[in-house]
């Protein structure tokens, strides 16, 4: 674990004006070869970015002309598309949205984690079709989660299975907390396997020694899973964990397609800036829109920083000294 | 260890980017449009022009372009298709809008969409004198006007029906079907003490909280002799007219006229409700007829046992919604003098018997719904022009995305119990009028 950390140095003697030259002219020439790909993201990536920032201040008031029945819109730089959040007719509804988005997250992820782990665990036993259990798990991630969307739907109608199942008569669909119930199981069903997965390479590269060693000091299975297996599989999980958060944080097709455009209940805020992008309004679609980018950066940056890294330092160095 | 980390962590960067710049990127510029103009402009120019329409799955389409195409080979129409989602057509045709594309040159608009097209300039006037405006049936006409101009030529038409079972009320003893709501209700009493009519509920509509419920809600409310928007563009929903219509909706679930169902009921779970024999009367449009005729299944009940009738209203026969479709030529396109030689053809009374016919397209000229042979082919058109005629079209506001949200919330919260009908009328009145009234 330590080698990659301890990687040769060459001593500072044999670094003569020639080869600083060379250095340089290789950094050159790098720089060169790496700028195609710069460009690509710049325009990719940087540039939607700084237009929809542009696009969140830009204010717009739309005017109907009493006569010609023309909509005559003027439009000017201001802070009232982020103002609009914390006051006004939409603020309920962008924090209504926020409240979901969070939940969402929240809820899916921890339920998702625990249930991942444990299927990564039978995954990596060693038994008689295993490989068919393994491609089995992955099924529900590899369908699009609009046809996800669609086939929970047809579980969640009021006729449907769910009920049928459960013997009761739940109109999953409507207003209220069943649908944002009936969001998050669909979501569940199809994220576990990703998280399942990414746990399992985790588990595959803990040697084998270890338990061996864990075993002749009598360790029994509860105290190896939670004192080997876990901090070992740790840095693979914290991964896979953050990557679900940033996917969940920007929920909008299963909502969509599931529950069904505009309803409160499992609004989220990329579905409630759709609703405003496709009302015209961009400036305050792009405002929402900048806001869950911030949240989405914030959420990764303290759990990398804080979270992830102490987590892995300790899991891994701690058990080294 | 460290090598992973700062991997994981660019990678984590590297996502969250990707991830946002997708959905920021969704977001599209918006300009500052005006538009002005009393007289319709000349349109001019002639060539290859493209029609932006929504999928036809039924081949009629092809075949009707390929005899322009035939006869105009400097003149052709391509076909753009559009996703089958009418929101995501709408979305389509407005981004072309507003990057002022000429991509599409005809579009094909939901008769809901005009007002915004028309007030945005996103469309041209049309010349009235070139259609014959005496021929179509006078509501499709005012779909496809804005402040008076026409700004779009009628395509296809639809209405609401009432869809009846005729072997449960003729065992009830019923002679005929019923044209108010308390006949419906008596009539439904007398099947439901039937043996055949055991656990069956009375109504379905699309109670659903999408567009067919503001359909569903303004119905109830003309029916009953109120209004959403009044003649001078300003909502006028809280009145007890209005009150009356939304209560037949609300009193029928709580008193379960309507099954708790219809409120997860789009067109088709309304259709599935019907035929499997949930409900006596469903309210739908008319391509369920051929539909429930031909489907030969263990869940269709229904096949030759039912009928239909105008929709009934709070003293006689009820006032329908209007569905259908206007075609418009793209301010922005080329070649708009071809359009609109296009657009007359198209829409002549020739194809849309083709339309009729083939695709059982619900016609804009009244002489179609009279002819005998066609009557037979599809029992339902005389009723339907009875629809159609006496329909309301759903409010012509600019900013009908919001306003058929309005609707759509407060309808909904009325239905579902969790506000009173008279403080969801009070609060759609305050909303609507808000979006009605954004002047500078």
């Amino acid at each position: 674990m330590t080698t990659a950390v301890q990687a040769p140095t060459p001593p500072a003697k044999a670094v003569g004006p020639m080869r600083q030259d060379r250095r340089r002219g290789v950094g050159r020439f790098a720089a060169l070869l790496l700028s195609p790909t710069v460009l690509v993201l710049a325009l990719v990536i940087g540039y939607p970015i700084v237009s929809a920032l542009r696009l969140s201040f830009q204010v717009t008031h739309q005017g109907i002309n009493p006569t010609t029945g023309m909509v005559e819109n003027t439009s000017h730089v201001g802070l009232a598309n982020y103002a609009g959040i914390f006051s006004g007719d939409s603020a309920s509804q962008f924090w209504n949205a926020f409240w979901n988005t969070t939940t969402f997250t929240v809820a899916g992820v921890a339920i998702e984690t625990v249930i991942g782990v444990a299927m990564a665990l039978i995954m990596h036993k060693a038994f008689r079709g295993r490989g068919i259990v393994r491609a089995s798990v992955l099924v529900p991630w590899a369908i699009p989660t609009a046809i996800s969307g669609l086939l929970w739907k047809w579980i969640f109608q009021s006729d449907g299975i769910a009920n049928t199942v459960l013997h009761t008569h739940v109109l999953w669909t409507t207003e209220g907390f069943h649908a944002w119930g009936a969001v998050l199981i669909a979501d569940v069903w199809k994220t576990a396997p990703f998280i399942g997965l990414l746990a399992l390479a985790g588990l595959q590269v803990i040697p084998g020694e270890v338990y061996e060693a864990a075993k002749v000091d009598g360790s029994g299975p509860w105290r190896t899973f939670f004192r080997i297996t876990l901090p070992l599989a740790r840095p693979a999980l914290v991964v896979a964990v953050l990557f679900r958060m940033l996917d969940a944080l920007r929920m909008f097709d299963l909502p969509f397609v599931l529950i069904g455009a505009h309803k409160h209940s499992v609004e989220t805020l990329s579905t409630f800036a759709w609703y405003e992008a496709s009302n015209l309004r961009y400036g305050t679609a792009a405002a929402y829109s900048t806001v869950l980018f911030l949240y989405i950066a914030v959420v990764a940056f303290v759990f990398v920083k804080v979270l992830g890294a102490d987590l892995i330092g300790r899991g891994v160095e701690g058990k080294k000294k | 260890m460290r090598i992973k980390r700062s991997m994981a962590r660019r990678a984590v960067a590297a996502l969250g980017v990707l991830a946002l710049a997708g959905s920021l990127a969704a977001c599209g510029d918006s300009g500052d449009d005006s538009a002005s103009g009393a007289k319709p402009d000349k349109l001019t120019g002639v060539g290859p022009i493209t029609l932006a329409t929504g999928k036809d799955t039924t081949g009629t389409l092809n075949e009707i372009l390929a005899e322009w195409n035939k006869a105009h080979p400097d003149q052709k129409v391509t076909l753009t298709e559009l996703p089958e989602d009418a929101d995501q057509q709408r979305q389509q045709m407005v981004q072309n809008a507003q990057t002022k594309s000429d991509a599409y040159t005809i579009l094909n608009l939901d008769v809901v969409w005009t007002s915004e097209f028309a007030a945005n300039g996103w469309v041209e006037q049309l010349p009235e004198n070139e259609f014959a405006m005496d021929k179509y049936l006078a509501p499709v006409v005012k779909t496809a006007k804005y402040f008076n101009k026409l700004y779009a030529a009628p395509y296809a038409s639809d209405g609401a029906l009432l869809y009846y079972r005729t072997d449960l009320l003729k065992q009830a003893g019923v002679a005929k079907p019923p044209t108010t709501w308390d006949e419906m209700k008596a009539d439904c009493a007398k099947v439901l003490k039937l043996p055949a009519g055991k656990g069956m509920s009375c109504y379905g509509g699309q109670l659903d909280k999408y567009e067919g419920l503001t359909v569903n809600f303004s119905e109830a409310v003309d029916s009953a002799g109120g209004e959403v928007v009044g003649s001078d563009g300003k909502p006028n929903v809280n009145t007890p007219e209005a009150k009356k219509g939304l209560d037949f909706l609300v009193d029928g679930v709580k008193d379960k006229t309507i099954p708790k169902d219809a409120l997860t009921w789009k067109e088709e779970e309304t259709r599935r409700g019907f035929e499997s024999g949930k409900v006596v009367f469903a309210r739908n449009w008319p391509y369920i007829y051929a539909l429930m005729a031909n489907k030969k299944d263990a869940g269709n009940k229904v096949a030759g046992k039912y009928n239909v009738a105008p929709i009934p209203g709070l003293s006689g026969p009820g006032k329908g919604t209007l569905g259908g479709h206007n075609l418009a030529i793209s301010k922005f396109a080329k070649n708009k003098k071809t359009a609109l030689d296009f657009i007359k053809w198209f829409t002549s009374e020739k194809n849309e018997k083709t339309w009729l016919t083939k695709n059982s397209q619900a016609p804009v000229y009244g002489s179609l719904y009279d002819d005998p042979a066609l009557q037979k082919q599809f029992p339902y058109l005389s009723t339907l022009k009875q629809s159609i005629e006496k329909a309301e079209p759903r409010p012509a506001i600019v900013n009908y995305g919001d306003a058929t949200a309005a609707i759509e919330e407060q309808a909904y919260a009325a239905i579902s119990g969790s506000k009173s009908s008279a403080q969801a009328l009070k609060d759609l009145q305050t909303n609507l009028t808000k979006i009605t009234s954004k002047d500078k």
